[in-house]
């Protein structure tokens, strides 16, 4: 049997998983009846539909023709790489990271170390250029957020601010 | 007359000092993400909305609005001179606006486009405050099993008039619902899906979805594709003024546009979007004139009724919001976030109890749109400079102001980690095809939903016939069904695909 489409033979299998999922998460807790609806009624009900319509998207997968096949093509790793751990690195950096003994180091330092990260998703990234948007982005940010809205960061490394 | 009553407390209210200040933030931070390919209104009212925390409720609404309406303004700009959509609601002013900029005619094009747009902004803000009280009055004999329909047909809706396969957006808004289920059940108190982890207990932010799918996942799916050339009209944009025979053949359209984009946008699922390809179709459709320049190669009216469209829709798709606390699409699904953060239940009541937020809100609007001409045409030049920095340096811009924004949400790194794990989420739906904005509708309606389901369900002890029995609820289950039965001729989803086929 031939997939006809692959984005939707995928998408179908995800969302049969995930509702299949719901569906018997939702069985562990009490499920009642309709005129006295427990807390797992309206989850398995919306979980057996999901996983009746992942069946159908992955039925008209096989079934129905595409142009081309609708491959999902090439997963472009290094960007989905860089960006999220940019992301988990200014998390960790900005209000430190108990499990791991990571103190807090605070905002400037996380920018810095998010700019770069996220730099590096993309190809032909120079260090001068970078260096000069974090340090715009820091200052910039200090002014917007600390200053002017006065959001409630961890600016300073916690060793050095006390 | 009760409407000018209204409207003057409300230009009493939006014409304080700081409600204006925040009026004009809104509009300039709107243009500049319409006019920034690569981030759209979703993704920027997530990020602002934590920076809202502190102000008074109305300045928080009018701002967010403004960033609303403001896209749309913006996305026109970059459609016109770099044939790349701003927004995805000026898709199809690529077609036209681009051409006359190649043929040396950007300014009148650009000028279309804002003079259009304000004209519709108006007109959408009147129709926004004259149907308000009524259907406000009709919201009030709603029962649990009237809103439960209500909400079906409006997700429905979404389904039916967004692009896309209809299978997997119906499957997208499932496990939107779903996840909005995800936390501490209101009735029983016990804490669904949340694998005995306190900061699940809450429930999912939806600042973190958004931001994650929205944000992040489009940000990843941009970087894996190689960078357009791009052809950017900067050198001259000189002589805004359209000629006599433009303004002639604009108006028309600009009225068609603005009528067939009100009345879309107050469709559930509606608003900029689909307002803008319509106009155009309806467009194409209408005669030519001698003389006239076909469409695709620069003809006016392919700018001027889209961009009316749009900025139509995009107001009059408050009016669901505002009057019967339902969101049309996801950017009105933020709206809903948004006042639950000012402690501000969206629905009917809010047009009694808060009349001054209300009306400052509708009036607003106007006093926005106004400034946005103002942005928009004379000070055209700023926003060409804008499009002339690269990528390189705004995404990691975008990617720092979704992880601050997220973080002073709860001022919790817990949802900094699950901002990264929907960032993922975003690119797994990207590369499969399936339409995220659905998801976000989904997730904002799920708690409701249930508890209406609830409600009504006891009330008729467990008789599901309770939805057909009463007559405004059959109704609108109805004409939920004759839209998905429509949709599903053969002659109307062939149209349906046609029409959301870019040229």
């Amino acid at each position: 049997m031939n997939i006809k489409s692959q984005k939707d033979f995928f998408s179908g299998l995800m969302f049969m998983g995930v509702g299949v999922a719901f569906a018997w998460g939702a069985t562990t807790y009490n499920v009642g009846s309709g005129a006295r609806m427990g807390p797992g009624y309206f989850p398995l009900m919306l979980g057996v539909l999901m996983a009746i319509l992942g069946a159908a998207i992955t039925f008209k997968a096989l079934v129905v023709e595409t142009v081309g096949g609708d491959k999902i093509g090439k997963w472009a790793w290094k960007p989905l790489f860089f960006i999220i751990l940019a992301n988990l690195v200014f998390g960790a950096l900005l209000a430190g990271l108990p499990i791991i003994k990571l103190p807090a180091f605070g905002m400037i330092v996380a920018i810095y170390a998010l700019t770069f990260i996220a730099s590096m998703a993309e190809t032909g990234w120079k260090f001068k250029n970078t260096f000069i948007l974090a340090t715009v982005l820091a200052v910039g940010s200090y002014l917007a957020f600390v200053l002017a809205l006065k959001l409630q960061f961890p600016v300073w490394p916690a060793f050095i601010a006390g | 007359m009760e409407l000018f009553e209204h409207l003057s407390l409300g230009f009493g209210v939006a014409f304080t000092p700081i409600n204006l200040v925040y009026c004009l933030v809104g509009c300039i931070l709107g243009t500049l993400i319409g006019v920034l390919p690569g981030i759209g209104p979703v993704a920027t009212i997530a990020m602002l909305l934590p920076a809202t925390y502190a102000l008074p409720p109305v300045s928080a609404l009018i701002m967010l609005a403004g960033i609303y309406y403001g896209a749309q303004y913006g996305g026109s700009t970059t459609a016109i001179l770099v044939n790349l959509p701003g927004e995805s609601s000026s898709v199809v002013t690529c077609i036209d606006g681009y051409q006359m900029a190649r043929k040396g005619r950007a300014g009148p094009a650009l000028a279309a486009a804002g003079l259009g747009s304000f004209f519709a902004g108006c007109v959408g803000t009147l129709i926004l405050a004259a149907f308000a009280p009524p259907l406000t009055e009709l919201a009030f004999k709603f029962g649990p099993a009237e809103y439960f329909a209500l909400m079906t047909l409006g997700l429905i809706g979404a389904v039916v008039l967004a692009s896309g396969s209809l299978l997997k957006a119906i499957a997208m808004i499932v496990l939107g619902l779903l996840l909005g289920l995800i936390g501490t059940d209101v009735n029983s108190g016990v804490a669904r899906f949340s694998f005995d982890i306190p900061e699940l207990t809450d429930g999912l932010g939806f600042v973190v979805i958004a931001m994650g799918v929205f944000g992040y996942g489009e940000i990843i799916s941009n970087l894996a594709q190689p960078e357009h050339e791009r052809e950017v009209f900067t050198a001259k944009v000189s002589g805004l003024m359209p000629t006599k025979q433009d303004f002639k053949d604009m108006t028309p359209a600009v009225l068609r546009g603005t009528l067939l984009g009100s009345s879309l946008g107050i469709l559930p699922g509606g608003g900029a979007l689909l307002s803008a390809f319509a106009a155009y179709a309806l467009e194409k459709k209408m005669k030519m004139k001698p003389g006239e320049v076909p469409f695709g190669q620069g003809n006016i009216r392919g700018v001027a009724a889209p961009e009316s469209a749009n900025n139509a829709g995009s107001q009059t798709s408050f009016i669901p919001l505002l009057t019967l606390g339902i969101p049309p699409n996801a950017v009105m699904a933020l709206m809903v976030g948004a006042m639950t953060i000012h402690n501000i239940q969206p629905g009917p009541q809010v047009m009694t109890s808060n009349p001054e937020l209300f009306w400052g809100l509708i009036a607003s609007m106007w006093i926005g749109n106004a400034m946005l001409v103002i942005l928009n045409l004379p000070l055209i030049g700023i926003w060409i400079k804008l499009l002339t920095v690269p990528y390189r340096y705004l995404f990691p811009a975008i990617v720092l102001f979704c992880a601050i924004g997220v973080y002073s949400t709860n001022n919790n790194t817990w949802d900094v980690w699950m901002v990264g794990l929907f960032g993922v989420v975003g690119y797994i739906f990207v590369k499969l095809g399936a339409e995220p904005a659905p998801l976000l509708l989904g997730f904002i309606l799920g708690p409701m939903m249930e508890e209406n389901l609830r409600r009504a369900l006891l009330l008729s002890r467990g008789d599901w016939s309770v939805f057909v029995t009463r007559p405004l609820s059959a109704g609108l289950l109805a004409a939920g069904a004759l839209m998905l039965i429509i949709v599903l001729l053969p002659a109307v989803k062939n149209k349906r695909e046609e029409a959301f086929v870019e040229e």
